[in-house]
């Protein structure tokens, strides 16, 4: 049990992957597999108890650690939990083995460094989720580029290296942004209080002027939209998941994009509140989850190539976790929270489902379907429900997600939650043609008659995200009780320093004295 | 166990406030429904499992995918087609008990509740607390039922009609191979529908709302290999989510103005708000919204009619007595809002008037005999919303409910003609029409159940006295003349200037027109259909012959039901109506008195808010103008109309002249929509792919990255495959060298 009291639970999350990462590559090419898949399963039976040891009383960090890595520059080991981090790591780890599950028989080349490059990558990503040290952050942030950029790059599409290119710049420059503002923090608060320090806690005591905050809070945002994606800074993730092999789609969408709407809520959010909450910048990006919502919606429709499809609708559904984080109200931010979670199984399904087919078709091509459902019944189910999940339909965690976000931005911005809404009309209008003309329709092709069913490993892998969907829509009460607090906390440091920094002057005694109440607490 | 005790609290309070009555079962009328669902859903997947298993073994016999192509697009492609070779499967058996077995018991159940009611006197609704669903802040939804005289009277309807079609349904479809799936759909589609009509909030009833929507995309689209079909489906859940936007929005409003969601906190704290206020006209208008896109009304009436490319009963079902009347229900259940929004409620009134007269007449000249009573359900429900909206809500209650009743009866006799005819057409390899009625005729000799159950809702439809529709529709027009007279409460409104009692007596000639052509266009499908000489053909003649027992028997029921559902209420109000009173269940005006603990919060918001009536001597005319019309369409269609000069389609084309051009090709509003909506929003989509996404913001990007890529020297090359190995070797020695020197350090 004290094992999930300590430190020491996140560090083997995050390491373990890494260790297996290095027996994939020792051992046999034909090993692989099997180790990643054994390091997937342990990292999801030891993630899972984190649900009922999290305590979800109180905001505080759990697990929290601080050992020193290079004290002289005030670099630390530090991790922690909260109720906004939880769901993201046990997301990560439950989408582990799947994707190693997803990838058995579609990966029949290098399969070691594939595995490999799978593991790093997942280590990178659980850090970034429990890292509450901005230089270990910002390591592991740019520890999960690399690998993600040779999972496109080579066991990609036809356009691979264009796509991977797009993908590592787009990212890079977002990073560089981030860096420079974390440096600037680093040297701002070396200068204020003679020590040296990258520790999150730190950089929220820090006072900065306005001017200052809105500069860091445009470095931080500019990183962090990009990975959402926010339009229009979203044509990156097509062009990524097109090419991309089933399992590198399905942890870009499952939880890489999740680290941007993560990154708003764990930096952006609470360590420049008062720029994060000015009416420009609320609108703003009110305004760019909405054309998100409704352009990319309509985009998505007319795409032949049904993962490129599914890439667009991503960017649809992330525009209300936008909203709803700006809606900065608990309805809102917990609606984004949800929002992320169900993002993050109902999406993945649509694309372990088209790389099953594509394993069967050699094909992402809409018209080269048809009928499906005469001939591979429990794929066409399975298809059904995960796009019936996507377009949020009640008893989906879709639904429950948009629901709580159109509150929450409705009491705030009425007519972009109006306008919001009618979401729901172009979620159905690009979806259901999709799914018409891959399941239903007549079975012209007559290569598409004798392709196979799924089988026992396909079916095992999904239904434990159809089991997720249906909880997340029915009984969120168990989640949303954990995320409370954090998020209550995380709105009571915005509204206060509303409160305290509205003025446009530099109000560097009156911030200070008021985020030091914020985090002393 | 925090659950437990706070579901325990919930029911001591139901408890209390209910006295003596206790809801037997509450949860189990919604979850039998689900388990046949479930039970079904196994079948469904394990009989589809077998199917593709016994293709592998045939495919691997004749190995070309030449020799496949027939076998497969005859598999799901119609009702008897596929042949009963052997011993039918239990994965087709068992669907045949269990689906319409959940149903008789829920609605056993349903029937045990109305005895516990009918003995109490239940003021206050009893809500049934399960879990708490979306607790976020001040939001506060739960998972949570309530039992009252109106959801119990849905309940009734959806287990009641719904069994039946259940029934109708073994012997509709058993042959299918799509069976278990079908049923499998049935019954989830009946477990949506009681959340819907049960649910306590609103938004659990929209769960039930798009559930509904979703089994109704499924059944519509049951067919599927038909592009049609699935076109069909498609294209009524998109116009349906038009609808749920509305709900949406009106719930988002309820929540911020009102504070809660729960149907008992938001009527009691509606009176709050500013009578006929823009709040409470916003929530009336987008809540109607979703009824229009439910219901079917103008203008999103456009997915019905395609709506019938499903298998008959789901017609019978979904599209004519249960899912449709749901925005009936809405209205109703709401109607302490609709009370407060005079306006809101006129204009519901009158969408429902010219929806009723619309669409009557584009059921004057089609020749699907499915179409002709999809037109004639979306004038039947503009019935319900015109008596709803003039604040007639019990009339639209009981429409809705007599509706159900001869409705389904005409759709399921429907199926059994169009089932004859296609068992006579499969056997001579006939390709006519099953559907068209010009393929029909003298059809009374060979199904004479099937004629006389069908005839019988005919004269309840058309308003004869003394079936079903003409205790219901009569009191819809009375209303209707009551409200010109200035006696209805909405008479003092007003609506784009003009007096509520001049938009009612406009609504009561709309009716009035639509129940006369109502007459005449049922006279002219049962004259086209079962008189006059037969026109399947020689061959196929000999095939022609009455359903079994498990479909007549639902279409008897129906058919006593059409001709006695009338006398449930028969209302003082109206003079001559009121001349059956002896006969009426429960005595005068008995579905009034059941309603009224539902409908007292309007009563009572009208009451504060507008000034006494003045108490004024019915007129007889009205009403006899109203009985006068039924009959006098069906004499007209019996008169005008000569089935027996009536071809073949090859001989008789579908229109002569241009108003019926237009009538049989319904006003053009498809084409309308077409050219207006649906093809600037595909057209703009592509805009916005391709100049927005591609040209301009890719474009820039290209640009720009492709200077970057240069910059650092990323290329092609470099991610040459012989060198991954390498890359990864570094890349994960490099992490473990700067994260492993935390030890060391």
């Amino acid at each position: 049990m004290d094992f999930y009291r300590s430190h020491w639970v996140l560090t083997f999350l995050v390491f373990a992957p890494l260790i297996g990462a290095v027996v994939a590559l020792v051992l046999p090419a034909a090993r692989a597999r099997w180790v990643a898949l054994w390091t997937g399963v342990i990292e999801l039976l030891v993630a899972t108890p984190l649900f009922w040891t999290f305590e979800p009383v109180g905001a505080a960090m759990q697990n929290e650690v601080a050992l020193p890595w290079i004290p002289n520059w005030g670099i630390y080991y530090r991790l922690g939990l909260d109720g906004i981090s939880l769901f993201m790591v046990l997301l990560t780890a439950l989408l582990l083995p799947l994707m190693v599950l997803g990838s058995w028989t579609y990966i029949k080349d290098r399969e070691r460094v594939f595995y490999a490059m799978l593991l790093a990558l997942t280590t990178g990503v659980m850090g970034v989720f429990v890292a509450l040290d901005m230089f270990l952050f910002y390591v592991f942030w740019e520890m999960m580029l690399i690998p993600m950029y040779f999972l496109i790059g080579v066991w990609g599409g036809k356009d691979r290296i264009y796509a991977a290119v797009k993908f590592f710049l787009y990212t890079a420059a977002g990073s560089l942004l981030m860096l420079v503002g974390i440096l600037y923090l680093f040297s701002r608060y070396q200068a204020l209080t003679g020590e040296s320090s990258f520790a999150y806690g730190d950089f929220l005591s820090l006072p900065l002027t306005s001017g200052e905050q809105a500069w860091l809070f445009a470095a931080f945002a500019i990183a962090f939209a990009i990975k959402v994606p926010v339009f229009p800074l979203h044509t990156w993730l097509p062009a990524a998941h097109v090419q991309a092999p089933t399992a590198g789609s399905v942890i870009l969408a499952g939880v890489l994009l999740k680290m941007g709407t993560y990154g708003f809520l764990r930096f952006a959010l609470p360590l420049f509140p008062g720029a994060a909450s000015a009416d420009t910048t609320v609108l703003l990006f009110m305004v760019l989850g909405l054309i998100g919502i409704i352009y990319t919606a309509m985009v998505a429709a007319v795409q032949p190539n049904a993962k490129r499809l599914v890439a667009y609708t991503s960017v649809a559904h992330l525009g209300f976790a936008v909203l709803g984080i700006f809606a900065l109200n608990v309805q809102g931010i917990q609606g984004a929270l949800i929002l992320m979670i169900a993002h993050g199984v109902s999406t993945p399904m649509l694309f372990f489902l088209l790389g099953m087919l594509y394993e069967r078709t050699h094909s992402y091509e809409i018209e080269d379907f048809g009928g499906l459902a005469a001939s591979i019944p429990i794929f066409a189910l399975m298809l059904v429900f995960a796009a019936l999940a996507s377009i949020g339909l009640p008893g989906t965690g879709g639904f429950v997600s948009e629901f709580l976000v159109l509150i929450g931005t409705f009491r705030v911005q009425p007519w972009i939650a109006f306008i919001a809404a009618s979401g729901v009309i172009f979620a159905a209008f690009y979806m259901l043609p999709m799914v018409q003309r891959t399941v239903f329709n007549s079975l012209t092709r007559p290569a598409n008659r004798a392709i196979p069913d799924l089988c026992g490993r396909e079916i095992a892998l999904l239904v434990p995200l159809v089991a997720i969907i249906l909880w997340l829509g029915i009984y969120p009460r168990p989640i949303l009780e954990r995320m409370e607090p954090s998020v209550g906390r995380l709105i009571e440091r915005v509204e206060t320093s509303r409160f305290v920094s509205t003025p446009g002057e530099a109000v560097v005694a009156s911030s200070a004295s008021s985020s030091d109440e914020g985090i002393r607490e | 166990m925090i659950l437990r005790v706070q579901q325990t609290a919930e029911t001591v309070v139901a408890e209390a406030q209910a006295g003596a009555f206790e809801p037997i079962l509450l949860g189990l009328i919604v979850l039998l429904p689900l388990i046949g669902f479930a039970i079904n859903g196994v079948a469904a997947i394990l009989a589809a499992r077998t199917a593709e298993r016994r293709r592998w073994s045939s495919s691997s016999h004749h190995g070309g995918s030449e020799g496949e192509a027939d076998e497969y697009s005859n598999e799901t492609h119609s009702v008897m087609d596929a042949e009963p070779t052997g011993v039918v499967p239990w994965t087709h058996r068992l669907p045949s008990l269990v689906a319409p077995g959940v149903m008789l018991l829920a609605f056993a159940l349903a029937v045990a509740n109305l005895f516990g009611m009918m003995g109490v006197e239940l003021e206050e609704p009893i809500v049934r607390t399960y879990w708490s669903w979306i607790p976020v802040g001040e939001l506060q939804v739960e998972a949570a039922l309530q039992l009252d005289q109106l959801s119990l009277l849905m309940t009734l309807v959806v287990t009641g009609v719904g069994a039946l079609i259940h029934l109708f349904s073994v012997g509709y479809m058993s042959h299918d191979p799509g069976y278990p799936r079908y049923m499998a759909y049935l019954n989830l589609f009946v477990f949506f529908m009681l959340v819907l009509v049960l649910g306590a909030s609103f938004p659990v009833m929209f769960v039930g709302w798009e559930g509904v929507g979703l089994c109704s995309y499924l059944l519509i689209g049951f067919w599927f290999s038909e592009k049609a079909n699935a076109d069909a489906g498609k294209k009524a859940f998109i116009v349906n989510r038009i609808g749920d936007f509305g709900f949406l929005i009106a719930m988002l409003l309820i929540f911020v103005d009102l504070g809660a969601l729960g149907y008992v906190e938001v009527f009691e704290r509606a009176p709050q708000l500013d009578y006929a206020g823009p709040v409470v006209t916003a929530i009336c208008l987008f809540l109607f919204l979703g009824a229009v896109g439910k219901s079917a009304q103008i203008p999103l009436y456009v997915w019905l009619p395609d709506a019938m490319a499903g298998p008959t009963p789901v017609s019978a079902l979904i599209h004519a007595a249960t899912m449709v009347t749901a925005g009936v229900y809405l209205v109703v259940r709401a109607s302490t809002l609709f009370a407060m929004a005079p306006a809101a409620s006129l204009l519901v009134a009158l969408v429902g008037a010219v929806t009723a007269l619309f669409a009557a007449t584009i059921g004057l000249k089609q020749w699907d005999i499915k179409k002709v009573l999809a037109y004639s359900t979306i004038s039947q429900l503009g019935f319900m919303f015109a008596a709803v909206g003039m604040g007639a809500y019990v009339a639209g209650v009981f429409h809705l409910m007599t509706h159900a009743f001869f409705k389904a009866c005409l759709f399921l006799g429907s199926g059994a003609v169009i089932h004859a005819l296609h068992e006579a057409m499969h056997a001579t390899h006939s390709h006519a029409d099953a559907q068209d009625m010009r393929n029909m005729g003298g059809l009374r000799r060979y199904l004479p159940i099937t004629f006389a159950t069908m005839a019988i809702a005919t004269l309840a439809i058309a308003g004869v006295a003394p079936f079903a529709g003409f205790f219901s529709k009569d009191e819809i027009v009375g209303a209707a003349w009551i409200g010109s007279a200035g006696e209805l409460p909405l008479s003092q409104a007003s609506l784009f200037g003009v007096g509520g009692g001049t938009w009612m007596g406009m609504i009561a000639i709309l009716l009035s027109i639509a129940a006369f052509l109502t007459a005449f266009y049922m006279g002219r499908l049962m004259l086209y259909t079962f008189f006059g000489p037969n026109r399947t053909g020689e061959a196929e003649r000999q095939h022609l012959h009455e359903v079994g027992w498990t479909m007549s028997v639902p279409l008897i029921v129906l058919a006593v039901m059409s001709t006695i559902g009338g006398f449930f209420n028969v209302d003082s109000l109206v003079p001559i109506v009121n001349l059956f009173s002896p006969f009426a269940f429960g005595g005068d005006a008995a579905l009034h008195n059941w309603l009224h603990p539902v409908i007292i919060g309007a009563e009572e918001v009208w009451a504060s808010n507008t000034a006494a009536i003045p108490e004024v001597h019915h007129a007889s005319w009205p009403i006899l103008l109203a009985i006068l019309v039924g009959v006098a369409g069906l004499v007209l269609a019996a008169v005008v109309l000569k089935p027996q000069l009536l071809g073949t389609p090859e001989e008789t084309p579908a229109y002569e002249g241009n108003l019926e051009k237009v009538l049989y090709n319904k006003w053009y509003v498809d084409e309308l929509y077409q050219r207006i909506v649906v093809r600037p929003v595909w057209g703009l989509s592509r805009a916005f792919y391709s100049v927005v996404d591609r040209g301009t913001i890719d474009g820039i990007i290209d640009g720009v990255l492709g200077r970057g890529a240069m910059l650092l020297g990323l290329s092609a090359g470099r991610v040459q495959t012989g060198q991954v190995n390498t890359y990864a070797f570094i890349i994960i020695v490099g992490v473990i060298v700067v994260l492993g020197s935390i030890v060391v350090m």
